[in-house]
């Protein structure tokens, strides 16, 4: 039961990468798209995740109860040594989640939607950067569990040029993600045109800060090169995702936005198992040397089958209505002027 | 301020902020399915009108409502990290079917509200239905984990460590019925009566008259019930926390000394220096009845406790008067309406009762932020009660005290933005869903 519950753990983050990064990749966009064509990207987006945002989000939760329920010592070191980096990221999804209802519901339309595309689009770019950050300081191996001082335990426990190299590359691979994703919602010629743009600009940004990332890696002495490429699952993935990435900028054009998307999330899930394969069951990493695993430090057995059962039983329910909500908001490909 | 202090006033704030937006997205629903039930059945385009308004504000309080909460999963571990790394797997059952009942409604409120002449009728309805009763069921299961902490049940406590652990036997432990019982009963109290004294307000100022009567039929009718069932939850509750937590018991009720035959005491200044009540009144023997069913049961009194183990007594016994005077009064509207209702009389036209409805409007909420401060400050000093002192619990990082600042500036402006959004939708109501003046009521 404990690999099921692990293989949830997973799957949640996988899918809160993959839709939640799109959702917060579409308000990143929004923030570097010139003033001109803001509002029809912003028509697109909500025609496009509207019905599906709430739901996109419920991820994050799920991964978080996972952990607080069935991995409570990590759940409880992360909260006590990444404190900071996780306060700012809540302020960011305050902020971007009211933004977004209020600019949305909002039964007047008038000065106060600056504010909210404001908050909104800044707030979509900060929160990606400190979960990026967050992920980041779990396995950089800064976390001192022995620190003296304020400033070693809580700032310099996440805070180096790895782990903000890191939030960059995963704001870079939202706006991709979005970007791709926004190809299909386009109902015209010139947004179309626009996003594919975006997806090619965004792509070559989200190769540069993964450049970036080895080089900050080096810097910090993290040994991230045989992490990636010391195991033939990293091998393999690397390989599989740059393959795709050239059918993906070959395709672009071609219309065929299906694919385009499945390309996409496929290269983000293949860096996702890469970071993830070589550490795997080890999560957190500390200074010391010592860490935290997903096998060793679970809670009790019973927990664990109890969590286990929850997570089965819930999913039959879930699953199908989720899947059946996205494929009803899909389907009719109206106002197609 | 420290920041032990910090961390609990963070946490109630946080808690005292989510719970408002948690009983509307509990309750609304409900209200909405009614509305949209009568628009289906007798095709009164009012009624659609009233449920589409209602749909756009439920959207608002949704949205606010699961960013609060997505904090206060994190929070529990922000403040309170050496509670959750032992607790967690404990009662952590009912969180993890929360995530599933969450989800649920996140989806069928997708379906919902985005629904309107894309799928059958019935569908679309029964989505509304589902987001109230997944809602209603995650109110339920949050309030089991908190009921946990008041009544600790599902593992063996030896040495300081826990084992054996049982996480279906924590959730289901003695507080929980009475608690989730007068929970959910308290939500549709409060936001019942909060929306149909804003419809009140409106009907008054004569401004869609026919619009607004129509809500506040259905608000006023689920508030007043409600109303009426909540004494007798909370009599179920004052006898099960008697049993539960006698320290909880004595604090309410401001019992210093260990009394047989105890008297009820009404209102009164509880002074912890002297250990007295003063200007109090005293009803002879009732407490004794009320908490145990009989005239001449011992009541105890917090010096059966140890100095360090007994709860602040003032803020307990001044809200739990707070929250049964406001209860007191509730009814007292609710039987009012019920009168005027059989009798068939037209309550559009007592002046007088609309406007104890708007008097209304807020006692709800305040008596659930009552409610909650009896439950969370009676239970203090303990965060696990009989088990873990909430001091012990406390995050080791300093600075806690700057992060509860941010978090009230940022809940404080939240709260002032929701009330404007608010505002705005109710002042567009004429112009968003143009409605005919003359229409009669079908
Ligand atoms: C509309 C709100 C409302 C109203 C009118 C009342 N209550 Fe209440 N009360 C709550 C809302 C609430 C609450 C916020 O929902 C609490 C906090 C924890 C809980 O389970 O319910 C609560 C707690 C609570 C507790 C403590 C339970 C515990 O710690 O386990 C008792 C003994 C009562 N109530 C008793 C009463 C009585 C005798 C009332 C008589 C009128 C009353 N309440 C009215
Ligand atoms: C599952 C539900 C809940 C859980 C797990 C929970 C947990 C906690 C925790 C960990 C604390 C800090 C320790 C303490 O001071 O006792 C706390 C305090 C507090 N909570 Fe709750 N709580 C829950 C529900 C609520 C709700 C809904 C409210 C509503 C207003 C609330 C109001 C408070 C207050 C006022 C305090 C501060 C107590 C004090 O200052 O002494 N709690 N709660
Ligand atoms: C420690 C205490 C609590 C935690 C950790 C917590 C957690 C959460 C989370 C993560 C959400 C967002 C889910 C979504 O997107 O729908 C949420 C929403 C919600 N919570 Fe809480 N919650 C707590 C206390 C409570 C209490 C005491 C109640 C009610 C009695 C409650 C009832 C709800 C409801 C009904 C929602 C749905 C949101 C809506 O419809 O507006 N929660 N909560």
């Amino acid at each position: 039961m404990l690999y099921v519950v692990i293989a949830f753990l997973w799957t949640s983050i996988w899918f809160y990468l993959l839709f939640g990064g799109a959702d917060f990749g579409a308000g990143i966009l929004e923030l570097f798209t010139t003033e001109r064509n803001k509002s029809r990207t912003r028509r697109t987006m909500y025609r496009a995740i509207g019905p599906i945002w709430e739901a996109n989000h419920m991820w994050l939760i799920i991964a978080i109860v996972i952990l607080f329920v069935g991995f409570p010592l990590i759940y409880s070191t992360m909260s006590v040594y990444l404190h900071i980096p996780l306060v700012i990221m809540l302020l960011g999804i305050i902020a971007r989640g009211t933004a977004f209802a209020f600019r949305h519901y909002d039964a007047v339309v008038d000065d106060m939607q600056v504010v909210y595309n404001r908050i909104f689009v800044w707030s979509s770019f900060i929160t990606p950067l400190f979960l990026g950050i967050i992920g980041a300081s779990a396995v950089a191996g800064r976390i001192d569990t022995n620190a003296h001082s304020f400033v070693q335990a809580y700032i310099f426990s996440w805070l180096d040029w790895f782990t903000v190299a890191v939030g960059f590359f995963t704001v870079a691979i939202c706006a991709f993600l979005a970007a791709v994703f926004l190809i299909g919602e386009a109902n015209n010629e010139k947004d179309r045109i626009r996003f594919i743009n975006k997806t090619r600009s965004s792509n070559i940004i989200a190769i540069v800060f993964g450049g970036l990332v080895f080089v900050a890696a080096q810097f910090e002495h993290i040994p991230l090169v045989t992490w990636v490429f010391g195991n033939p699952v990293g091998i393999i993935a690397i390989i599989a995702a740059s393959l795709s990435l050239i059918v993906l900028w070959y395709l672009l054009h071609k219309g065929r936005t299906k694919i385009l998307r499945l390309l996409a999330g496929f290269q983000v899930t293949m860096i996702l198992l890469t970071v993830t394969y070589e550490h795997f069951p080890k999560i957190v990493l500390f200074k010391d040397g010592t860490y935290l695993s997903l096998i060793e430090h679970h809670g009790e057995h019973k927990t664990i089958l109890a969590l286990g059962w929850a997570l089965l039983i819930g999913s039959v329910f879930i699953l199908p209505a989720l899947f059946y909500l996205m494929y009803s908001f899909k389907k009719p490909k109206t106002e197609n002027s | 301020m420290n920041d032990f202090i910090a961390a609990r006033s963070q946490m109630a704030l946080s808690l005292g902020f989510h719970i408002i937006f948690s009983c509307i997205g509990m309750v609304m629903p409900f209200f909405m399915a009614v509305s949209h039930f009568y628009w289906l059945k007798t095709g009164n385009v009012l009624y659609k009108n009233v449920t589409k308004a209602w749909s756009k504000g439920v959207a608002i309080f949704f949205a606010t409502g699961a960013v609060s909460g997505t904090v206060l999963s994190f929070e529990l571990g922000l403040l309170w990290p050496e509670f959750m790394k032992h607790a967690g797997p404990i009662f952590g059952m009912p969180f993890s079917l929360e995530g599933t009942a969450f989800f649920i409604e996140a989806i069928a409120l997708g379906f919902y509200l985005y629904g309107w002449n894309r799928f059958n009728k019935w569908f679309h309805w029964f989505t509304g239905v589902v987001v109230g009763v997944s809602g209603l069921l995650s109110g339920i299961l949050v309030v089991a984990a908190n009921a946990w902490m008041n009544n600790p049940k599902g593992f063996d406590f030896v040495n300081g460590k826990f084992s054996n652990i049982d996480p279906i036997k924590a959730m289901f432990n003695d507080a929980w019925f009475s608690q989730a019982l007068h929970m959910c009963i308290a939500a549709f109290v409060a936001t019942g009566f909060a929306v149909a004294g804003v419809h009140a307000f409106m009907i008054l100022r004569k401004q869609n008259v026919l619009f607004h009567s129509k809500a506040f039929r259905i608000a006023a009718v689920f508030a007043c019930v409600a109303a009426l069932l909540q004494p007798l939850s909370g009599d179920i509750s004052a006898k099960n926390v008697a049993k539960l937590q006698p320290s909880k018991l004595a604090a309410m009720e401001a019992v210093f000394h260990t009394e047989k035959g105890a008297p009820l005491i009404i209102g009164g200044i509880p002074n912890e220096q002297t250990q007295t009540v003063n200007d109090a009144i005293r009803l002879p023997k009732l407490l004794s009845y009320l908490a145990y069913g009989d005239l001449n049961a011992t009541v105890k009194g917090l010096d059966s406790l140890p100095a360090d183990e007994r709860p602040p007594v003032s803020i307990t016994h001044f809200s739990f008067q707070f929250m049964v005077a406001l209860g007191m009064f509730l009814v007292l509207i609710a039987v009012l309406y019920f009168i005027i209702i059989l009798k068939k009389r037209s309550w559009q036209e007592k002046r007088w009762l609309l406007k104890l409805f708007i008097i209304a409007t807020p006692m709800g909420f305040l008596a659930v932020e009552a409610g909650w401060t009896v439950t969370e400050v009676g239970r203090q000093p303990w965060i696990i009660y009989g088990v873990m002192k909430t001091a012990d619990a406390v995050t080791p990082m300093p600075g806690i005290v700057y992060s509860f600042y941010i978090f009230t500036c940022v809940y404080i402006s939240l709260a002032l933005i929701v009330i404007f959004m608010l505002y705005r939708q109710i002042k567009m109501v004429g112009q968003l869903y143009d409605i005919p003046q003359q229409e009669n009521i079908a």
